[in-house]
């Protein structure tokens, strides 16, 4: 996916002038939060699940090249193959290779971002393949050549009516004045018309939520059921994923499945959770003849070691964006790459660079939800704050804010000037804002004033507030 | 190619891990907790005695839009399954798993029920499974394909049946992976844990029943202790 990342602030002005989105995002930021609250409210152990589910993930990165092995081996030994992509352009041709061989037409998807983070509908369509997105929101997105918005609820960006007109345009052997008002129109619509590609597709490729060294399996984690069809009628099934997302045991995914699904929608576990091993047995009745799994780096085993290293437990259950009041202002494609949101601030600079996304760690307010909701404890505020200082340090950020930001360094580091220059600034501001408490408008707080009022200060700053009511000296 | 990405990858892995910890007790530390495969943190809610396990399961069940009934019989199974798909306007036809349990059934004595075992098709309405366990923590069966159980059966039909023996009944996922071990067969290709039938909240956030899979998921728990 070719990344807007530096184009953040362009991105979140468009974002929030568009009133379909703004009602999309309101309704959002109250009915995610409120069910996550739900959910964990019904479950005394949650906090202590955290605990578990961070201990797992930091026991497997510290041995993550033993536990890729052991998965790698139980996947062959089950008949399946694995293949390693450093990159997305070798995952890319990877895959392009497994179709080719396969004889593949038809290429049936289930919901994977890290397909969205190689880019790969765009590589097998430039090779004659008909490529088809089976998560009802992908669909959506998919004939709207839209990346997905949320990595869990990828259109709720979109009202009914968009996408019935979507459906009209694109479905034309269907009665034209045919009733699409409702969800329910929509969705068995997208279910008969997907039921004939699961059927005929040749090969099947989903993500996966976690890699099972113990078994050599993959999971998947759906409420529509459509992943399993993917895989299941196909002849070939390939995972893409990516190396961080190997636990040891099915003890160990259960315990991050008690997390994953309460986290992400409030539901106490998804509709669907399946663990695939290998291809089909010589006695089964159905299932895909083979098995592939691409292991995806592209960037992350180069945090191994950092500071960042806390960010590969991500599970990617999106809390930190469905708490978080920069996402919800903004959503998920001003951003402008696979990731939005807090989780997205501290991978997609790793991942992008720096230099290109330098802007989405700087959106944030530090309010700190994204990090009291993370299933997995990521110090997201922290590794923000992290990339900031790379930033600073890479010269990245424009002069004009390094310069003020090295002016007040220079005083905070001199009390006694610290004092002074605060000192003035309250008692000017409080004189002049005296009449009404507040400013209409205020030199160089434009864009604060352009939408509300600055309140006065009271003509006095906190240090001497403090320092008058430790002395005791009272202010009429 | 190929070579130089997995030694590539599993390079740079090392680099970075190797400074911080016993190359030797690392290995055991990983080879141990694969062989133990032990717990982690355990709900209370599904640590119960047998009867208040069913209730749990039955109410969890039901909350995420599944219907429950009892069973004591497994004689009146074909009977429950045919007013089953009367009662919902449906075709008198069942896709069956070829299960030993299954195919015990006196299906005879319905003979207007019309019956098929084997994996499903693209037609077929209605299936009729059973499942490894029945995890009473969040209402969830676990499913394992094999020579007795299509997974096309799970997710294909509109309306899949389950006959869930309480034997079967467990508290947690971790005693349901228990007993898929002692089943000594190995991981099979596919295992599906189905906790209700599909859903979908993706336009919206309406949430909707029938996405893909099944748009109705009746349980028929058998008393057979």
């Amino acid at each position: 996916m070719r990344s807007t990342a530096h184009a953040f602030k362009e991105n979140a002005r468009t974002a929030m002038a568009d009133p379909d989105l703004t009602k999309a995002l309101t309704k959002f930021k109250t009915g995610f939060p409120l069910k996550r609250a739900q959910a964990v409210a019904a479950l005394p152990e949650f906090e202590a699940l955290r605990d578990a589910g961070k201990a797992i993930k930091d026991h497997t990165l510290a041995h993550l090249d033993l536990y890729l092995e052991v998965f790698e081996q139980n996947v062959r030994a089950r008949g399946g193959h694995v293949h390693w992509a450093r990159t997305a352009a070798e995952a890319k041709e990877i895959i392009l290779r497994l179709c080719r061989e396969a004889g593949a037409k038809m290429v049936t998807k289930g919901k994977s971002m890290v397909s969205e983070e190689v880019g790969l509908n765009t590589a097998l369509e430039a090779e004659g393949l008909e490529v088809v997105e089976t998560d009802l929101g992908e669909y959506i997105l998919q004939i709207r050549k839209e990346a997905p918005s949320h990595i869990i609820a990828p259109a709720l960006h979109l009202s009914k009516e968009q996408v019935a007109d979507d459906f009209r345009r694109v479905h034309t052997h269907l009665a034209s004045d045919r009733k699409l008002s409702e969800p329910a129109d929509l969705l068995t619509e997208a279910r008969v018309l997907l039921r004939d590609k699961f059927l005929n597709a040749e090969v099947g490729i989903t993500g996966a939520n976690f890699l099972i060294a113990e078994t050599g399996s993959t999971v998947i984690v759906t409420n529509e059921g459509n992943g399993d069809l993917t895989q299941t009628l196909a002849k070939t099934h390939i995972v893409l994923t990516s190396i961080e997302k190997v636990v040891p045991t099915l003890e160990d995914a259960s315990t991050l499945l008690r997390l994953l699904a309460r986290s992400a929608t409030g539901q106490e576990f998804s509709t669907y959770t399946t663990f695939s091993t290998g291809p089909r047995r010589a006695d089964d009745l159905d299932g895909p003849e083979a098995f592939h799994v691409v292991l995806l780096d592209n960037g992350r085993s180069a945090l191994l070691g950092t500071e960042m290293q806390e960010a590969l437990r991500c599970i990617r259950c999106g809390a930190c964006m469905n708490h978080c009041p920069v996402y919800h202002a903004v959503g998920g494609h001003a951003y402008g790459w696979v990731y939005p949101g807090p989780i997205g601030a501290v991978v997609d600079p790793a991942l992008l660079g720096i230099a290109e996304a330098r802007h989405l760690p700087n959106a944030s307010t530090f309010c700190g939800r994204c990090e009291s909701v993370c299933p997995v404890r990521i110090p997201l505020p922290k590794l923000m704050r992290l990339w900031r200082e790379k930033e600073f340090e890479g010269k990245l950020s424009p002069p004009a804010q390094r310069w003020g930001l090295g002016v007040w360094a220079f005083v905070a580091r001199r009390p006694g000037l610290y004092r002074l220059a605060t000192g003035l600034g309250m008692r000017v501001l409080g004189m002049a804002g005296a009449k009404r408490g507040r400013f209409r408008s205020l030199p160089l707080a434009g864009a604060w004033t352009a939408a509300r009022d600055f309140p006065a200060p009271a003509g006095k700053t906190f240090q001497e507030l403090y320092k008058a009511r430790r002395t005791g000296v009272h202010h009429g | 190619m190929a070579d130089d990405a997995r030694s590539g990858i599993l390079g740079t892995i090392r680099r970075a891990v190797e400074g911080q910890r016993d190359e030797a007790a690392a290995r055991a530390a990983v080879a141990d907790r694969l062989a133990r495969h032990a717990r982690n943190v355990i709900p209370l809610r599904a640590q119960l005695p047998p009867a208040q396990q069913v209730e749990l399961f039955q109410r969890m069940a039901q909350a995420v839009g599944a219907t429950v009934e009892l069973v004591t019989d497994p004689a009146r199974v074909p009977h429950m399954a045919a007013d089953y798909l009367s009662n919902h306007n449906l075709p008198a036809r069942v896709r069956v798993a070829p299960d030993p349990l299954l195919q015990s059934l006196p299906w005879d004595r319905r003979p207007m029920l019309e019956v098929a075992f084997g994996r499903a098709t693209a037609d077929d309405q209605t299936s009729l499974t059973t499942a490894v366990a029945g995890v009473a923590e969040t209402g969830t069966l676990m499913l394992a394909s094999g020579p007795d159980q299509a997974t096309t059966l799970a997710f294909l039909p509109t309306n899949h049946v389950v006959l869930l023996p309480l034997s079967r009944l467990v508290g947690t996922y971790e005693e349901g992976w228990d007993m898929l071990r002692a089943r000594g067969r190995g991981q099979p290709r596919t295992v599906n844990f189905v906790t209700g039938p599909s859903r979908t909240a993706d336009i919206e956030q309406t949430p909707q029943v029938h996405a893909h899979g099944p748009g109705r998921l009746h349980i028929l728990l058998l008393a057979d202790m």
